[in-house]
C-alpha cells in the first residue's frame, strides 16, 4: 500500500490501537491534519492550547496505562507542549508527541515557526527523533511507541518536517510488528539472588516498612503489592505518586509519607530497621534531609531503572527489574519460607505505630463560619463513595486531595508530582473523562492553578466531558502563602490572587454550570447536586478559609522525625 | 577520582548532544570528550574523561547507559588500559632556544611538524601526564598556541568494547 506521510501516521496510530489524539493544527502539520480529516479510526480532540494537549494525553495515559498521543505544529506549537512533555517525563508517563517541523530544506534557516524541537525537548524526553526520510517514518513511529511504553516509561517526541508529509509523495507502507534496537533493552527480570537476599532481610526485620511509589502504579503491580503486604502483615506507606496501589482504607496503610505525609508514616520511616522501597525513587520531597534519612534502616530497593538505584540514597539490596515480576517472585519466596519476623517484634512495632496514629496528624478544626478545604475533599469522598477519578493541580489543594481522598484503587489519582505543574488538573481531567466516559471525574484545584489552563473549559463543552471542578478558592496561591508565613515572616509577596474573575459567570459563559458555595453547611448538598448533573461540567467555586495550612510539614533541612505539626496538635 | 569512560554510540545526528547535554544538565564534570566514527560506520566511539566520587561515576555510567543512542560503554579505569592523546603546540623558536627545543622534543619523542624562522609546531603523543610534563618543560612564556585532542583509550589484552 502506497501512502503519504500523513497517511502513514494515521495507519500507524491505528496499528498501535490509538483511540484519541490530542492536538492543535498549524502550518507544519496541515498535511497531517488533512490525512486526519480523511479517516475515522483515530479521534482528534482539539484543545485550546498545546500545553493542554499534552496534559490531556497524560491524563488519558495515567488513567488507562496506555500511551497518550499528541499532535502539535512546529515552533510555538512545540514550545507550548514542552511544559506538558516535562510533566510526563518527571512522572514517567508513556506519551508519543508528534510535532511538525519546517520543510527539510529550511531547517536551520530561522524559518517561520522554526525551533529546534529535538534540541529543546532533549532534556525532558525519554528519547526523541527527527524523521529524515519518509521511508523511515513508520519504523520511527514503532520505535517511539516501544520506547515510550517499555522499561521505565516516558514521553517520546517525533519531529517530522513538513515536506515528508506532502500528500503526493508516497511510500510503500508496512508497519513493523516488532522493533530491533541494539542500544535499547530495558531490564525485565530481577536477579534471583538479589530477590532471595531481599526476602531474607525482610523476614528478619523487627521494625519493617514498605514504601511504595508511582512505579507500582505504572507497572500495574497493585495486585502483587497487596499480596506481598498482606502476606507479610507489614505497615505500608505510599508516595504521592503511588497512592491507590494499596487501598487507603486498609488497616496496614499508614498514609502518605514525605513533606506532607502523616506523622505515623514519617515516624515509622525514621524508626524502621528494614525499608522496602518498591517503584519509588527517594525524591527530595520524600526523604527530607538526606543525612537524617532512615538512620537505622537496611534498605531494599526494587526499580526498573538502574539509575534510580543509589542515586540519592545508597541502598543495601538493589533489585533491578519489572515490579510485577519481582514482587511475584518475592511473594512466592515468602510463602515458601517458614520464617517470619518475630511475632512480639511485630506486635510492639504495630503498637508504636498505633500510638503515632493516635496523634491524628491530619486532624483539623471544623468551622460553622468558613469552609475548611479539607472538609470539601472529605465530603467529595463521601459523595463519590471514594470511587471517582481525581485530578489535581499543584499546591495546597493537591496535598489536601492526597491526604483526604482515600484512594482504594490505582490510576484514580492523577496529579503532577514530579514537575509540579500548575494548570495540569483541568486538561488532564479531559483525558481521563474521555478514557472513562461513564466514570465520575473531578478536578480538585485552586483559583490560582485553574486559571493556568482555564481556556480548556471550551474543550470540555465541545467534547462533552462532564468534569466536576472543585475549586478550593482561598484567594491565595496557598502553598506559596504558607511558605511565606513560615519562612518569610508573613510577607505575602505576590501570592494574593487579586482581581479574580467571577467563576460562576465564567463557567456559564463557557456553557457550563457554575456554583458558588461559601457556607460550610451547603458543601454536602452542593456536591450532591453537582454530581447529579452527570452530563454537565459543573464549576464549583468553594470559598474557603484563607489561613488554612497543610500539616504536617517537613521543612527544609529537617528529617522525618522533625515534622511541623498543626499548632492544635502541639503540646500547650 | 579521574575516570576514562569509553562509549560506543549510534552514529546519528544528535547523539553527541545527548551525551554532552546529560553532563551539563546533571552537573557532571567533563575534562575532555572526543568522538569519531569507528570501523563500523554506524557506530561512533567516544572517550570521556571525567572526575567524580565513586557514587557520581556510578551515576554517570548509569545515566549514559540510559541514553537510547548509547550502545555499550565501559569504564576503562576499572581495567588495565592505554591512554593516548595527541597535542600540537606552537612555540616561539628563536636563537639558541631553537636547538634546545629540538632536543627537548626528541627526549619526549615528539616531532616537529612545521618550522619557521621564529616558531615550531611540535606534535606530541602520550597520556595526560606526559603532555602536561612537556608543556611544563616548554614554559608558558614560549608557548604561542596549544591544541589537544583529548584523551582516547583502549583496554589492554583481549578485552574489547564492541557490539
Amino acid at each position: 500500500m502506497e501512502l503519504s506521510g500523513g497517511e502513514v501516521l494515521m495507519e500507524a496510530l491505528k496499528e498501535e490501537g490509538v483511540e484519541y489524539i490530542f492536538g492543535y493544527p498549524g502550518g507544519a502539520v496541515l498535511h497531517i491534519y488533512d490525512a486526519l480529516y480523511q479517516q475515522n479510526s483515530v479521534k482528534h480532540i482539539l484543545v485550546r492550547h498545546e500545553q493542554a494537549a499534552t496534559h490531556a494525553a497524560d491524563g488519558y495515559a495515567r488513567s488507562t496505562g496506555k500511551p497518550g498521543v499528541v499532535l502539535v505544529t512546529s515552533g510555538p506549537g512545540a514550545t507550548n507542549a514542552v511544559t506538558g512533555i516535562a510533566t510526563a517525563f518527571l512522572d514517567s508517563i508513556p506519551m508519543v508527541i508528534i510535532s511538525g517541523q519546517v520543510p527539510s530544506r529550511l531547517i536551520g534557516s530561522d524559518a517561520f515557526q522554526e525551533v529546534d524541537c529535538v534540541g529543546i525537548t532533549r532534556p525532558c524526553v525519554k528519547h526523541n527523533f527527527l524523521v529524515d526520510s519518509l521511508e523511515n517514518f513508520a519504523s520511527t513511529i514503532k520505535k517511539a511507541f516501544h520506547v515510550a511504553t517499555s522499561g521505565r516509561p516516558g514521553p517520546v517526541v517525533i519531529d517530522i518536517p513538513k515536506d515528508l508529509t506532502t500528500p503526493d509523495i508516497k511510500v510503500a507502507f508496512e508497519y513493523p510488528d516488532h522493533v530491533e534496537m541494539r542500544s535499547y533493552s530495558p531490564p525485565e527480570l530481577g536477579h534471583p539472588g538479589q530477590i532471595r537476599k531481599a526476602v531474607d532481610l525482610i523476614l528478619s526485620a523487627k521494625r519493617p516498612i514498605i514504601y511504595s511509589g508511582g512505579g507500582v502504579v505504572l507497572g500495574g503491580a497493585s495486585e502483587q503489592l497487596c499480596a506481598l503486604t498482606k502476606e507479610l502483615g507489614f505497615p505500608i506507606t505510599q508516595t504521592l505518586m503511588g497512592l491507590g496501589a494499596f487501598p487507603a482504607s486498609d488497616k496496614q496503610n499508614i498514609g502518605m509519607l514525605g513533606m506532607h505525609g502523616t506523622y505515623e508514616a514519617n515516624m515509622a520511616m525514621h524508626e524502621c530497621d528494614v525499608l522496602i522501597a518498591i517503584g519509588a525513587r527517594f525524591d527530595d520531597r520524600i526523604t527530607g534531609e538526606l543525612d537524617k534519612f532512615c538512620p537505622h534502616a537496611k534498605i531494599v530497593h526494587v526499580d526498573i531503572d538502574p539509575a534510580s538505584i543509589s542515586k540519592n540514597v545508597v541502598v543495601d539490596v538493589p533489585i533491578v527489574g519489572h515490579v510485577t515480576q519481582v514482587l511475584d517472585a518475592m511473594v512466592a519466596l515468602v510463602k515458601e519460607s517458614s520464617r517470619r519476623p518475630e511475632k512480639t517484634d511485630m506486635e510492639s512495632w504495630w503498637a508504636q505505630i498505633r500510638e503515632w496514629q493516635a496523634m491524628d496528624s491530619l486532624g483539623y478544626d471544623l468551622s460553622t463560619e468558613v469552609i475548611k478545604p479539607q472538609a470539601v475533599v472529605e465530603s467529595l469522598w463521601r459523595a463519590t463513595k471514594g470511587d471517582a477519578f481525581i485530578t489535581s493541580d499543584v499546591g495546597q489543594h493537591q496535598m489536601w486531595a492526597a491526604q483526604f481522598y482515600g484512594f482504594d484503587k490505582p490510576r484514580r489519582w492523577i496529579n503532577s508530582g514530579g514537575l509540579g505543574t500548575m494548570g495540569f488538573g483541568l486538561p488532564s481531567a479531559i483525558g481521563v473523562q474521555l478514557a472513562h466516559p461513564d466514570a465520575t471525574v473531578a478536578c480538585i484545584t485552586g483559583e490560582a492553578s485553574i486559571q493556568m489552563c482555564i481556556q480548556e473549559l471550551s474543550t470540555c463543552l465541545q467534547y462533552n466531558t462532564p468534569i466536576k471542578i472543585i475549586n478550593l478558592n482561598n484567594r491565595y496561591m496557598g502553598m506559596v502563602r504558607q511558605w511565606q508565613e513560615f519562612g518569610y515572616e508573613k510577607r505575602y509577596s505576590h501570592s494574593y490572587m487579586d482581581a479574580l474573575p467571577d467563576f460562576v459567570k465564567l463557567a456559564e459563559s463557557y456553557g457550563h454550570v457554575g456554583m458558588r458555595i461559601d457556607k460550610p453547611s451547603d458543601v454536602d448538598d452542593a456536591l450532591k447536586e453537582a454530581l447529579s448533573l452527570t452530563d454537565r461540567v459543573v464549576f464549583m467555586d468553594f470559598i474557603t478559609d484563607q489561613s488554612e495550612n497543610v500539616y504536617p510539614m517537613i521543612e527544609a533541612g529537617k528529617g522525618h522525625h522533625e515534622m511541623r505539626l498543626n499548632p492544635r496538635k502541639e503540646p500547650a | 577520582m579521574r575516570h576514562v569512560i569509553s562509549v560506543l554510540l549510534e552514529n546519528e545526528s544528535g547523539a553527541l548532544s545527548r551525551v554532552a547535554g546529560l553532563f551539563s544538565a546533571r552537573g557532571y564534570n567533563i575534562e575532555s570528550l572526543t568522538v569519531a566514527p569507528t570501523n563500523d560506520p554506524t557506530l561512533s566511539r567516544m572517550t570521556i574523561v571525567t572526575i567524580g566520587t565513586e557514587r557520581i561515576i556510578e551515576q554517570i555510567i548509569k545515566q549514559l547507559n540510559k541514553l537510547v543512542d548509547v550502545v555499550r560503554l565501559t569504564d576503562l579505569t576499572e581495567v588495565q588500559f592505554i591512554e593516548r592523546e595527541i597535542m600540537m603546540v606552537k612555540v616561539r623558536a628563536v636563537g639558541e632556544g631553537r636547538e634546545e627545543l629540538k632536543r627537548m622534543t626528541d627526549i619526549f619523542r615528539g616531532r616537529i611538524l612545521d618550522v619557521t624562522e621564529s616558531s615550531y609546531v611540535i606534535e606530541l603523543t602520550g597520556d595526560d601526564h606526559k603532555i602536561t610534563a612537556f608543556l611544563d618543560t616548554l614554559g608558558s612564556e614560549n608557548i604561542i598556541e596549544v591544541v589537544r585532542s583529548g584523551a582516547t583509550g583502549i583496554a589492554r589484552g583481549e578485552k574489547s568494547l564492541k557490539v
